[in-house]
C-alpha cells in the first residue's frame, strides 16, 4: 500500500513536468490542489477506453479528422521543392484549437466542473472552447484582450452565439498575455467549480504536456499520411509558433526520427532589430511567465514586456516549455518572419492554392517560400484558415 | 502587518507610507515588488503595480523604501519569481534584499515543490523565506509548508486573489487553528482583510494580521505623500483601537 503521498508522486510523475530545467509549476498555492486534480483526471482518462472511444469518436465525427495531408502543386513549383499542408484550418471550427478544446472539455465534464474559462488571442481557442462547452452543456467564459475584440470581431461574435461569456480585458496592450493573467485570476478565485482550458502548451504543469497530448494527433497522422503517400518521413517538418501547440503537436511524432528538420516559426512583427516582435524563442531569456519557466520577452529588471504581431494569435511574450527544451538541445530551429512577409504569404497562398491561411500559419509559408527543401519533400501545418483576418489584412492594405 | 507597494502611487509617498507604518506602531511591513504581471493579486494591487512602474520604478525603488525603515521595523519583500530570477537568481537576489536590510521574502509564485533551491539560497543568505497556505492546501502537504517555514506563515484567508471582502469566511479559524497546530513559527493572515473590524476578527484566532489592498487603495487616493502617511496612519489606528477592544 502507497502512502497517499506517494500516491501522488506516482501520479505526478506519469505526466511530464519539466522539459530539461523548463516547465513547473509557478503559480499560487491555491492552484496546486487543482492541478494535482487534474494531472491525477488526465492519467487515468487517457487509460479509460471509455473516455478514449469517446474522444476518437469525436475526433472524427465532431472535427472531422483526420485532416488532410495535401500537396500544393503551385506553392511547390513556387517554392522549388514539394510542399505538403497538415490541413488543421478544415478542422470544425477553422483550427487546430478544437483539438484541444474537446479533450479539454471533455476532462472538465470527468471532473465534475460544470464551469470552463479560456483565454484567447485570435478567438479561435475562445470559439473551439465555446463549441466544445456547447456540446457538452458546460458554462463558458472566455477572457479576451480588448484590442484583440476589435482585430477578431467575427469570432467575438460566433463565440456569443455558441452561448459563451466575453469578457474584456483592459489590462496592459489589452492582448494575450492579460487575457491569460485574467483567466487565471478567476480560475483562483473559483477554482472549486471551474476548469480552466488553457489554449496552447503554456502554463503551469500538467498544461504543457496535456496540450501536447492533445495535439499530438495532428504530428501522428501527418506522419502515417506522409509514409502512406511518399512511402518516406518528410525531409522537414514546419510550423508557427505562438504559445506553440500546434508546432509541438505536430512535431512530437517526429522528435525520434533524427533525419526530420523541425522548425518553429515566430513573429519577427516589425523585425527583430525592433521590440515589437513576439519571438521569444529567438529573442527571449529564461524566465516566469504564467505558471511555467521558459524563455520570455523581459527587459533587465525582469519586467514582462508586451509583444508585438500582426497575427493575434502570435502576439504573446512567451511560448511552451518544452519549446525551450527542443530549442537548447538542437533538436528544432526556430526562425523569425516578419508582419509584411507574414501578409504577403496570406495573398500569395490564396491566389495560387484558393486557401485562406490564417495570419499565424502565413508565417509558415512565408518562411518555406523563401527556403525551398534540399531532398524529398516538407510537411507545413497549416493551423488555421483566415477567414478571421480578412478584416485586419484590407486594413493593412496588404495580402490583395 | 500592513502592506505596501513600493514606488506606489509614486517614490515620496512610498517612502512616507513606509514611515507612517512605523509611526503607527506597525509589527512588520510587507513590501510589495512591482511587477508586470502579478498573478496572485487582484486588480488593485496589479493597479497600482502598473503605475508605479509606468512611473519607473525598478527593484532599486523597492529597496530604498527597504532600507528607510529596516532598522526600525522589520520588511518582509513580496516578490514574484520571474523578479527573482531577474536580479542574480535566488543567491544574488538574497544578497540585495538583505544589504537593504529585508528580514525575509514571501514568492507567491514558488509554492512548495518548486520553491526547495530558493528556500535553500534564501536561508544561507540570512533571508526569511516565508510560505504560503492556502484553504484548498491538502492536511498532508499544510503539515509539509509548515514543517519549512521560517519567519511565519501566511494563511491565504480565502479562495481568490489578493483584494478587499465583504466578510471573513467562516472557514478561516479552523484553518488557522489546523496551521496553527502544525506550526512552530508564528501564523498570520491576509488576503480579503479591508476593514479595522475584519482585523480585529482575525487578530483574535492569528498571530499576526495583513492588511493589503485596503491601504494600498488609501495611499492612492491620497493625492499627495503627506495625504498617503496620514490616510494609512488613520486606518492603522483604527484597526489598533478595533484590536484593543
Amino acid at each position: 500500500m502507497m502512502s497517499a503521498n506517494e500516491g501522488e508522486q506516482s501520479t505526478r510523475a506519469a505526466v511530464q513536468e519539466r522539459f530539461g530545467p523548463y516547465g513547473g509549476r509557478y503559480v499560487p498555492e491555491t492552484l496546486i490542489a487543482a492541478l494535482d486534480e487534474l494531472t491525477a483526471a488526465w492519467v487515468e482518462a487517457r487509460e479509460d477506453p471509455e473516455f478514449v472511444a469517446r474522444l476518437d469518436l469525436l475526433r472524427k465525427d465532431f472535427i472531422g479528422r483526420p485532416t488532410p495531408l495535401y500537396l500544393v502543386q503551385r506553392l511547390s513549383e513556387r517554392v522549388g521543392s514539394k510542399v505538403y499542408l497538415k490541413r488543421e484550418d478544415l478542422a470544425h471550427t477553422g483550427a487546430h484549437k478544437i483539438n484541444n478544446a474537446v479533450g479539454q472539455a471533455l476532462l472538465a465534464q470527468r471532473m465534475g466542473k460544470p464551469r470552463v474559462i479560456a483565454e484567447t488571442g485570435a478567438g479561435q481557442h475562445g470559439v473551439a472552447t465555446a463549441t466544445a462547452c456547447a456540446l457538452l452543456g458546460l458554462e463558458c467564459v472566455v477572457y479576451m484582450g480588448t484590442e484583440d475584440i476589435r482585430r477578431q470581431a467575427p469570432n467575438v461574435e460566433r463565440m456569443r452565439l455558441l452561448g459563451a461569456e466575453v469578457a474584456p480585458v483592459e489590462a496592459g496592450a489589452r492582448t494575450l498575455k492579460e487575457a491569460v493573467s485574467a483567466a487565471i485570476r478567476d480560475w483562483v478565485a473559483n477554482v472549486e467549480t471551474t476548469h480552466y482550458v488553457i489554449g496552447s502548451a503554456v502554463g503551469p504543469a500538467p498544461y504543457p504536456a496535456l496540450v501536447r497530448d492533445l495535439q499530438r494527433v495532428i504530428g501522428e497522422e501527418a506522419r502515417e499520411q506522409a509514409l502512406a503517400v511518399e512511402g518516406a518521413l518528410p525531409g522537414r517538418v514546419i510550423a508557427c509558433v505562438g504559445g506553440g501547440s500546434n508546432a509541438i503537436g505536430i512535431f512530437s511524432p517526429f522528435v525520434a526520427d533524427p533525419d526530420v528538420a523541425l522548425i518553429g516559426v515566430e513573429a519577427a512583427g516589425e523585425g527583430m532589430d525592433t521590440l515589437r516582435h513576439g519571438a521569444s524563442l529567438g529573442a527571449g531569456s529564461t524566465g516566469v511567465l504564467h505558471g511555467s519557466l521558459s524563455a520570455v520577452l523581459a527587459d533587465e529588471e525582469g519586467q514582462i514586456l508586451e509583444a508585438h504581431s500582426v497575427s493575434a494569435g502570435l502576439d504573446y511574450p512567451g511560448v511552451g516549455p518544452e519549446h525551450a527544451y527542443l530549442r537548447d538541445t538542437g533538436r528544432a530551429s526556430y526562425v523569425a518572419i516578419t508582419d509584411r512577409q507574414a501578409l504577403a504569404a496570406f495573398g500569395e497562398l490564396a491566389r495560387l492554392e484558393g486557401i485562406i491561411p490564417a495570419l499565424e500559419s502565413s508565417h509558415a509559408i512565408a518562411w518555406i517560400l523563401e527556403n525551398p527543401g534540399a531532398d524529398g519533400f516538407d510537411v507545413l501545418c497549416l493551423s488555421g484558415r483566415g477567414d478571421k483576418d480578412m478584416a485586419e489584412v484590407v486594413s493593412k492594405g496588404a495580402g490583395g | 502587518m500592513p502592506y505596501m507597494m513600493a514606488g506606489y502611487p509614486d517614490r515620496e509617498s512610498g517612502l512616507a507610507v513606509a514611515a507612517a507604518y512605523v509611526d503607527s506602531g506597525a509589527d512588520l511591513i510587507e513590501l510589495g515588488v512591482p511587477f508586470s504581471d502579478p498573478l496572485a493579486d487582484g486588480p488593485t494591487i496589479h493597479d497600482a503595480a502598473t503605475k508605479a512602474l509606468d512611473g519607473g520604478a525598478t527593484l532599486g525603488t523597492t529597496l530604498e523604501v527597504c532600507r528607510s525603515v529596516a532598522e526600525q521595523i522589520p520588511v518582509v519583500l513580496m516578490v514574484y519569481s520571474n523578479m527573482v530570477l531577474a536580479h542574480g537568481g535566488a543567491s544574488g537576489f538574497a544578497r540585495l534584499a538583505r544589504a537593504a536590510g529585508a528580514a525575509g521574502a514571501i514568492v507567491p509564485d514558488l509554492p512548495l515543490g518548486e520553491a526547495e533551491d530558493v528556500r535553500e539560497a534564501f536561508t544561507a543568505a540570512g533571508l526569511a523565506m516565508v510560505p504560503l497556505v492556502a484553504p484548498t492546501t491538502s492536511p498532508e502537504r499544510r503539515a509539509q509548508i509548515c514543517s519549512v517555514a521560517h519567519g511565519f506563515i501566511y494563511v491565504v484567508s480565502t479562495v481568490g486573489t489578493t483584494g478587499e471582502r465583504a466578510e471573513v469566511p467562516a472557514s478561516l479559524a479552523g484553518l488557522v487553528a489546523a496551521t496553527k497546530a502544525d506550526a512552530t513559527t508564528p501564523v498570520a493572515v491576509g488576503f480579503g482583510i479591508g476593514t479595522a473590524e475584519q482585523a480585529a476578527e482575525v487578530g483574535r484566532i492569528a498571530d499576526g494580521v495583513i492588511v493589503g489592498s485596503r491601504l494600498v487603495r488609501a495611499a492612492g487616493e491620497a493625492g499627495s505623500p503627506q495625504g498617503a502617511a496620514d490616510a494609512v496612519a488613520g486606518f492603522l489606528s483604527d484597526a489598533r483601537v478595533a484590536l484593543a477592544g
